[in-house]
């Protein structure tokens, strides 16, 4: 261990780290700071927003529907309130605190400069039943942004309205299955790969599929001869994320596409891992129909604590035009117009109709076009080869210390996947996880994908410096000798963090959802 | 490139670690024939802060915002005050860009929210429990009635007249593919809301009846009677609210017999942002709670037995159940949630019924204004802080024309329901506590002028 630390601190094997069990009476411990429910906090009646008096009565006509007392809720004055929720931003890990390399996430730097441009009256202040004439940098904005995505894909055209990446998932099979529908061709299956996220199976299910599983060849990626084996005239189409969960890419992908194709189903990609090859690669080059793109994971947009996403959709000259409404089309006149449905019958008669009231998420299109321009043609290649010499850093950086199971048959892309083969006895991929906690670092992804015992998907993204890679390799070697070793205090781990492991078993027993009244 | 921190010495020492001589040998992988040489042939090289940021302004500065002219637009986005601690506070990085709480030991800020939000959403709707948010109204509303077939395990769904007809819209084209069976009725233009028709459309194979409360052309139905009957044939009663602040005024649906609540939550703090991101909003009873779908996050303890928070009740989502899952969900709108929570804690429950107050005294004050003008007549015979107007001419032209004098007067139904001519000549009108009175005085005026002026064509 004894790696210098920021501070100069050189921490000692074995005795680094506990706080010594000093009590206080507030509970709060320094600059650790407890924050109660705002139902313990607020005051029934106490209001933060000074608001007009009303100066008339209710009409007579809404009398009968008044509601008995107001809500429930207490609530707070603006200096409280602002106390309370920073506060409890403290308790948060976040990627502007440190690496955040959740597998398959991608948890980049979130650019200001995007926020600052979100904010901009003229975007965030317009109303989406606006005329469309009093919204036409709006529409240049979609149009712009849309031209993007599909000339760095090699596609034909984009649905922008799913609002994250399943609902893109989503759209992407109702076009697939609108498309066949029209031809006649009723099928039944979509086959997925075992190692896929979980969100493509039960998307499947939800567009009324049965979804079956491929197996994936011993190097991590989809075994070629069993999918075509699979392949006939009951399968709609194949869900397939390149770059994998494996954080491999598929080599056959071409192949791949050609014999779906030939068999008459249509290829789905799953574009979680575009960022890999953003700017390298075209995935309209290898065969694909339809893929959706997370603007929150490729292109920058803050995950927020659990979104909003956004995931438009690229698509095929042969899906095109099943897209949902609106739809963003090239008049003849040159300018743009989102078709809705007054024009549909007219414009875009095959599309398989709505997926969401409005537009899609327009805050998200802004930042992402604002990331977009920043980088560049040339800056998104950038991205992609930073990304993935980050992961391939990582990866040759532990192979000694961990066991990676596809290490040694190639680079990989923008994640590094690691198993708990040699862990001691008892020990596991969630106690080195909650070690990294202890670190100053958030956890990879754990457990995931399926098909790796133990599974621990690292993704360092582009925006780590090496300096803070190499920190974080620090903190690996030292946990990954620790579970090794079997180092006791691991297994407790974390020690250092606002909350030690919580009971989740008690939570799903006995749900406390809400606060009681 | 300022975001990207690798310096080229890095790059090349970090190759040598790895044991490539070249970028390209990373990619290796990926066919020689679909690997670009160079950056993608037709698209620009990057950009400074200060370029892109001018490039961007000048997009925005070809929208007219709300802010900017006298401004009446609602159907399912309102436009209110944003206090600005709200804002501040969702910019906060902790908050900002942090994932997903996956790991609560260091994630009890965003996760302390959530239970925060859940609870303010479950109080709102007068449910016994809420989640911790979907993408947005309509879609929350297809989960709703996707919700309701899993507990009933019926097809029939009735939609109300008054639904909103984006989130009608969105329910068919779900129901294309799951086959359930929709029966879709249409606005009549009427002073209250008939459900004559809605009760006799349920039977014993109906799932469930949606209900939005105030219904789209602002009225407000009788949900206890809808609830009645749709409880006598076993069915479900989803109420749909796409104005949450309306439930400072008006009775909670779940208090008047609503077995799922759902939602738009726009309305506070999360701005019109032409559109979303917006916020879903999903409450229930709790004996559906393993049939929900989205996150939910739950208390608990920590090995020391600290009161901590963690999403639970996970056996439902795509990532442990995969196709047998609830809902193919997984990123939500925690931020949105983020933002309605804070300006939900700042308002409190009073607060809230103040704001009501204030947006029902100014739509009062505007169906006021607008019935001294001729050829305008008031259709409601009550509503909250949105209402519609019947024109003497069509509203979609109307309203075009009302833009070209710079005052942004609401929303035509023709827009909204292109294929009911019998619609067209009907215009919802929404005020809020932003609405000023020049904003009224202004809308009556050039309202006046521009039915007078019918037949004298559009200002140039």
């Amino acid at each position: 261990m004894n790696a210098p630390n920021a501070s100069g601190w050189r921490p000692a094997m074995g005795e680094g780290g506990e706080a010594p069990a000093i009590l206080t009476v507030s509970g709060d411990r320094g600059l650790t700071l407890e924050e109660p429910l705002i139902f313990e906090l607020g005051r029934p009646g106490t209001c933060g927003v000074d608001l007009d008096e009303p100066r008339g009565e209710i009409a007579p006509g809404l009398a009968r529907f008044l509601r008995a007392e107001p809500p429930a809720l207490p609530g707070l004055t603006e200096p409280e309130t602002v106390r309370h929720y920073t506060r409890l931003s403290r308790q948060n890990y976040a990627i502007d605190l440190g690496p955040f390399p959740l597998g398959s996430c991608t948890m980049k730097h979130n650019p200001r400069l995007n926020e600052k441009v979100a904010r901009l009256p003229g975007f965030a202040d317009i109303h989406p039943l606006q005329p469309q004439h009093t919204v036409r940098g709006a529409i240049g904005v979609i149009s712009e942004l849309a031209d993007w995505l599909v000339t760095l894909t090699g596609m034909a055209a984009v649905a922008m309205t799913p609002k994250a990446g399943a609902h893109g998932e989503l759209c992407g099979l109702l076009c697939i299955r609108a498309a066949l529908e029209a031809r006649g061709d009723a099928r039944e299956v979509v086959l997925v790969p075992e190692s896929a996220h979980g969100t493509n199976p039960a998307t499947a299910a939800f567009a009324g599929y049965r979804v079956e599983n491929i197996p994936a060849t011993a190097d991590g990626r989809v075994d070629l001869a069993a999918l075509t084996a699979r392949l006939g005239p009951d399968v709609a189409a194949v869900m397939i994320t390149n770059p994998n969960t494996c954080g491999l890419f598929e080599r056959d992908m071409k192949a791949i596409s050609d014999a779906v194709h030939a068999a008459g189903g249509l290829v789905y990609c799953d574009g979680a891992n575009f960022n890999a090859i953003v700017g390298k690669v075209r995935p309209g080059d290898l065969g694909v129909d339809a893929m959706h793109i997370n603007l929150h994971k490729t292109f920058s947009t803050p995950h927020g604590g659990g979104g909003p996403g956004s995931g438009p959709v690229v698509l095929s000259a042969a899906l095109a035009p099943f897209a949902p409404l609106p739809f963003a089309m090239r008049g003849p006149d040159g300018i743009i117009r989102l078709v809705e449905e007054e024009d549909a019958p007219q414009h875009h008669p095959q599309s398989f109709g709505r997926m969401a009231a409005f537009h899609g998420q327009m805050g998200m299109f802004t930042r992402a076009l604002t990331y977009i321009l920043s980088h560049g043609a040339d800056g998104l290649r950038q991205v992609a080869e930073d990304a993935v010499l980050n992961a391939n850093y990582v990866l040759r950086s532990l192979e000694d210390v961990l066991d990676a199971p596809f290490g040694a048959a190639g680079p990989c892309m923008h994640e590094a996947l690691f198993s708990d083969e040699g862990f001691a006895e008892g020990f596991s991929t969630l106690d080195l996880a909650k070690g990294l906690i202890d670190e100053g670092f958030h956890p990879m992804t754990v457990y995931f994908p399926l098909v790796v015992h133990g599974a621990m998907l690292v993704e360092p993204t582009e925006t780590e410096s090496k300096a803070g890679l190499d920190r974080f390799i620090a903190s690996m070697r030292s946990l990954a000798a620790r579970a090794r070793n079997a180092d006791p205090a691991l297994k407790s781990a974390p020690h250092l963090a606002p909350r030690r492991r919580l009971d989740e078993t008690q939570a799903a027993r006995k749900p406390v959802l809400v606060q009681p009244q | 490139m300022r975001y990207l921190p690798l310096t080229p010495a890095e790059r090349s020492e970090m190759l040598t670690v790895i044991g490539a001589a070249t970028i390209d040998d990373l990619f290796a992988d990926v066919p020689a024939e679909a690997r670009l040489p160079g950056p993608v042939p037709g698209l620009p090289n990057h950009a400074s802060e200060m370029a892109v940021e001018r490039h961007m302004s000048a997009l925005a500065a070809q929208n007219l915002s709300a802010g900017t002219a006298p401004f009446f637009l609602g159907a399912g986005a309102y436009r209110h005050h944003i206090p600005a601690s709200v804002d501040h506070l969702i910019q906060r990085g902790e908050f900002l860009t942090a994932y997903t709480p996956y790991q609560p030991e260091i994630a009890q800020g965003t996760l302390q929210v959530l239970f925060e939000f859940q609870t303010q959403v479950a109080r709102l709707f007068g449910t016994e429990v809420a989640n911790a948010s979907m993408y947005d109204g309509s879609t929350a509303c297809w989960e709703a009635v996707a919700m309701a077939g899993r507990i009933t395990r019926r097809r029939k769904v009735v939609l109300c007249g008054g639904l909103h007809p984006h989130y009608g819209a969105t329910i068919e084209t779900m129901a294309k593919f799951t086959g359930d069976q929709i029966e879709r009725q249409v606005p009549v233009l009427t002073a209250e809301p008939d459900h004559g028709a809605l009760i006799a459309a349920i039977d014993g194979e109906t799932s469930c009846v949606v209900v939005q409360y105030p219904d789209i052309l602002g009225r407000i139905p009788d949900l206890p009677a809808i609830a009645a009957a749709a409880q006598a044939h076993g069915a479900l009663l989803i109420a749909v609210v796409t104005e949450p602040v309306a439930l400072g005024l008006i009775e909670a649906p779940g208090k008047l017999g609503a077995d799922i609540v759902v939602g738009e939550g726009q309305s506070l703090s999360v701005g019109l942002q032409f559109g979303g991101p917006y916020l879903g909003l999903f409450g229930c009873r709790e004996k559906f709670v393993r049939q929900m779908p989205g996150r939910l996050c739950g208390q608990t303890v920590d090995a020391d037995g600290r009161r901590g928070f963690v999403l639970t009740l996970s056996t439902r989502e795509q990532h442990i159940r995969r196709e047998k899952a609830t809902s193919n969900i997984c990123t939500n709108a925690g931020l949105c949630a983020l933002a309605f929570s804070i300006h939900m804690t700042l308002l409190g429950g009073e607060g809230l019924a103040r704001l009501a107050r204030v947006n029902h005294d100014r739509a009062r004050q505007t169906a006021e204004a607008l019935s001294a003008v001729g050829g305008v007549e008031v259709l409601n015979s009550a509503f909250v802080n949105e209402f519609t107007v019947l024109l003497r001419r069509d509203a979609r032209e109307v309203v075009r024309e009302l833009a070209d004098y710079g005052v942004l007067g609401g929303v035509s139904l023709g827009r909204l329901y292109p294929d009911r001519p019998e619609l067209g000549h009907a215009l919802l009108v929404t005020a809020t506590e932003t609405t000023t009175d020049q904003d009224i005085h202004a809308l009556a005026a050039i309202l006046g002028e521009v039915l007078a002026n019918a037949h004298e064509g559009s200002p140039t």
